[in-house]
């Protein structure tokens, strides 16, 4: 009898195993920060040279049901030397998961993240920015949700409830790397009078066609990235104060692997009430295997960012290159290199960042961000942030 | 004379079926190996690398292995790390195809982000361990091509011992010398030659266990870098077959939901 009859046979007489589960599982990280800032702020308010930051982020997993069913939890908190807006806590994910067969339900505080590109992150909308933990954009604040999935062997087709709306954080007064007005995040105003409470939505579509993946996306809600419009506080000072429109945002974002090259490309479109507009991000990233006969893989990326509406854009990328550099010395202890330069082709603004990390022994990490600035145009919006150059070590303990 | 001729047809004949090519015979110790590993359906099982530098210093990697028979395609599979914890959480979703390249993504639990990455770097070191990619890939029979070379004692069993050269593209070998038992195919022992056909290192596997009758698995993988010193551990356990596994446990739109 042939070996896979036998198989098949055996398949069906024998009840299947039990899935093993993560069953109440901690985990999780504290890490210690240490940013210098070598050049003085230019508000007397901004704290100078160095800042200490302390940040605790424990998370709990537990699943049933043979997997099908999953439980989240994941708190962040941090203590910050200087910007009391940089100590704050919040709950990153607390969601149950159900899957049923084509369909995976997630319920609760969750994160998802949309996109292909390195140097910016265009289409990822469902989550707001955590902007007081770094520049890059790439900390987010627990968003509220009912996600659905649907399973097919093409890709799947997502669908979004987004119940309640989380503001974007921004430095204090006594904080580095913001904008020359401090933000009153107090003041909030919102287009919608439902406020936080305005019910967003999203879908989307991805496709995976051999070395393709093409995502298909539309987002209809309130803003993640607020207006930010200047008025007087109760004190006669100019604050700025962060203005929520609603908008609806198409976007597509494609990825190819042909041979050592990987394509991306993310655009969008948006619609608001104050500046609709159209705005892409692509490039690609060649990797060489193996350099100098080594285990040393080395990667050269390069994206190209375009806005349609120009120099009047109130964001940093309108006609900007990025070239860069990813160094993976696939050692023991994964040690990682990313330099990178952002190169605005209209006024010659250049920005610098350097991203470097290594395990130490089996649950520590090193890692080291160097952020330059230089030649910013007065018209640019990172021109509040050239004499915001700094140096950051970070060493966290994983349990 | 008629009966002459016959009986010369008869010679030649049998000769001829007696003169296998040692690469008849290398690929049907292959082809006979794969078959008798087939219809496992679906496995998942725990792996604990130890890797070894030259000072003794050592390292540790804790991964869960699911991985799903393909019927008539190449195997899907997938890793979850444990450990280090750094990377805890992190999973690997692979789609073998054979000799044309693999599907391969990378989920980074930090970021919510899957990405789709490349499987050219088949030679690269996996983990940082002595582990290349391409030796813990499914291994179809059509991914080499094959030269029986003698039978010889590998302890207790008797074995084939069998040259291979990769037929993909970008492995990091030349060739490997492949020990196998003859009474079950198990996979004893493998030379790997790199680019410059200089021996790179040995893999040992050891402990063989027999699971659900049919199908054996190692304890225990040890491979000695020759040229650099280092050594990795590979243990292996809680060994699962036919855990009912499907292909939607292997889809890359859902990997923020594997643990």
């Amino acid at each position: 009898m042939d070996a896979k009859y036998i198989a098949l046979i055996a398949g069906i007489l024998l009840p299947s195993a039990v899935q093993p589960v993560v069953a109440g599982v901690w985990s999780g990280d504290i890490s210690a920060e240490l940013r210098y800032f070598p050049d003085d702020a230019l508000s007397p308010a901004q704290y100078n040279d160095e800042n200490a930051s302390l940040a605790f982020k424990p998370e709990y997993y537990h699943e049933w049901d043979n997997r099908r069913q999953g439980f989240t939890f994941i708190a962040f908190a941090r203590l910050d030397q200087n910007d009391e807006e940089r100590s704050h806590a919040d709950i990153r994910e607390l969601n149950h998961r159900l899957t049923r067969g084509d369909w995976e339900w997630r319920f609760g505080i969750g994160k998802v993240f949309w996109g292909v590109t390195e140097s910016q992150h265009l289409v990822d909308i469902i989550n707001q920015t955590d902007l007081v933990e770094n520049l890059d954009g790439e900390d987010k604040l627990g968003q509220p949700m009912i996600q659905a999935t649907w399973l097919q062997d093409w890709g799947a087709l997502e669908f979004f409830v987004l119940p309640a709306f989380r503001e974007r954080s921004f430095p204090g007064a006594e904080g580095r790397l913001r904008t020359p007005l401090v933000v009153d995040t107090d003041r909030a105003e919102y287009e919608s009078d439902d406020e936080q409470q305005h019910i967003d939505w999203a879908l989307r579509s991805k496709i995976i066609i051999g070395a393709w993946e093409i995502g298909l996306a539309h987002f209809s809600g309130t803003a993640r990235n607020p207006e930010l419009l200047p008025v007087l506080d109760g004190n006669g000072n100019p604050v700025l104060v962060p203005r929520y429109n609603l908008i609806d945002q198409s976007s597509l974002d494609v990825s190819a692997i042909l041979g050592n090259w990987l394509w991306k490309l993310e655009a969008i479109y948006q619609d608001n009430p104050v500046d609709s507009y159209a705005a892409a991000v692509g490039g690609f990233e060649y990797t060489f295997y193996g350099i100098f006969e080594s285990a040393l893989d080395l990667g050269a990326i390069v994206e190209y960012h375009y806005d349609d509406r120009g120099e009047a854009a109130r964001v940093p990328f309108q006609d900007d290159v990025f070239a860069g550099a990813r160094l993976a010395f696939n050692d023991a202890q994964s040690t990682e290199i990313l330099a990178g330069s952002i190169i605005d082709l209209d006024s010659d603004s250049r920005s610098f960042r350097i991203e470097a990390s290594r395990r130490l022994g089996n649950s520590f990490k090193l890692s080291g961000e160097l952020q330059l600035f230089s030649n910013i145009d007065p018209q640019d919006v990172l021109y509040s942030l050239r004499d915001d150059d700094y140096l950051q070590v970070e060493l966290g303990w994983y349990f | 004379m008629k009966h002459l001729w016959i009986l010369l047809l008869c010679i030649g004949l049998s000769s001829n079926a007696m003169a296998e090519t040692p690469e008849e015979k290398g690929l049907a110790i292959a082809k006979a190996a794969d078959e008798r590993d087939a219809g496992f359906g679906d496995f998942i099982a725990d792996m604990t690398m130890t890797l070894r530098n030259r000072k003794g210093n050592e390292s540790v990697r804790y991964i869960r292995i699911r991985t799903l028979e393909g019927e008539g395609e190449g195997d899907k599979s997938m890793s979850i790390f444990d450990e280090p914890r750094d990377v805890k959480g992190t999973a690997m979703l692979t789609f073998s195809h054979g000799l044309k390249p693999d599907d391969q993504w990378l989920y980074l639990p930090a970021l919510k982000r899957v990405k789709r990455i490349n499987s050219r770097n088949k030679s690269g070191p996996f983990m940082g361990s002595e582990f290349a990619f391409e030796d813990l890939g499914s291994q179809e029979v059509e991914k080499y091509s094959y030269k029986y070379l003698r039978d010889e004692a590998c302890g207790e069993w008797q074995c084939y011992v069998t040259e291979r050269k990769p037929e993909y593209e970008y492995s990091g070998y030349t060739r490997q010398i492949v020990w196998r038992d003859q009474a079950e195919y198990r996979v004893v022992k493998v030379e790997f030659y790199d680019r410059k056909n200089a021996l790179l290192k040995t893999l040992d596997s050891r402990g063989y266990k027999e699971y659900i009758g049919r199908y054996w698995r190692p304890d225990e993988m040890f491979v000695q870098n020759h040229q650099n010193g280092k050594s990795t551990l590979l243990k292996w356990s809680n060994y699962q077959f036919r855990t009912g596994l499907t292909d939607r446990d292997f889809n890359s739109n859902t990997l923020s939901s594997v643990r």
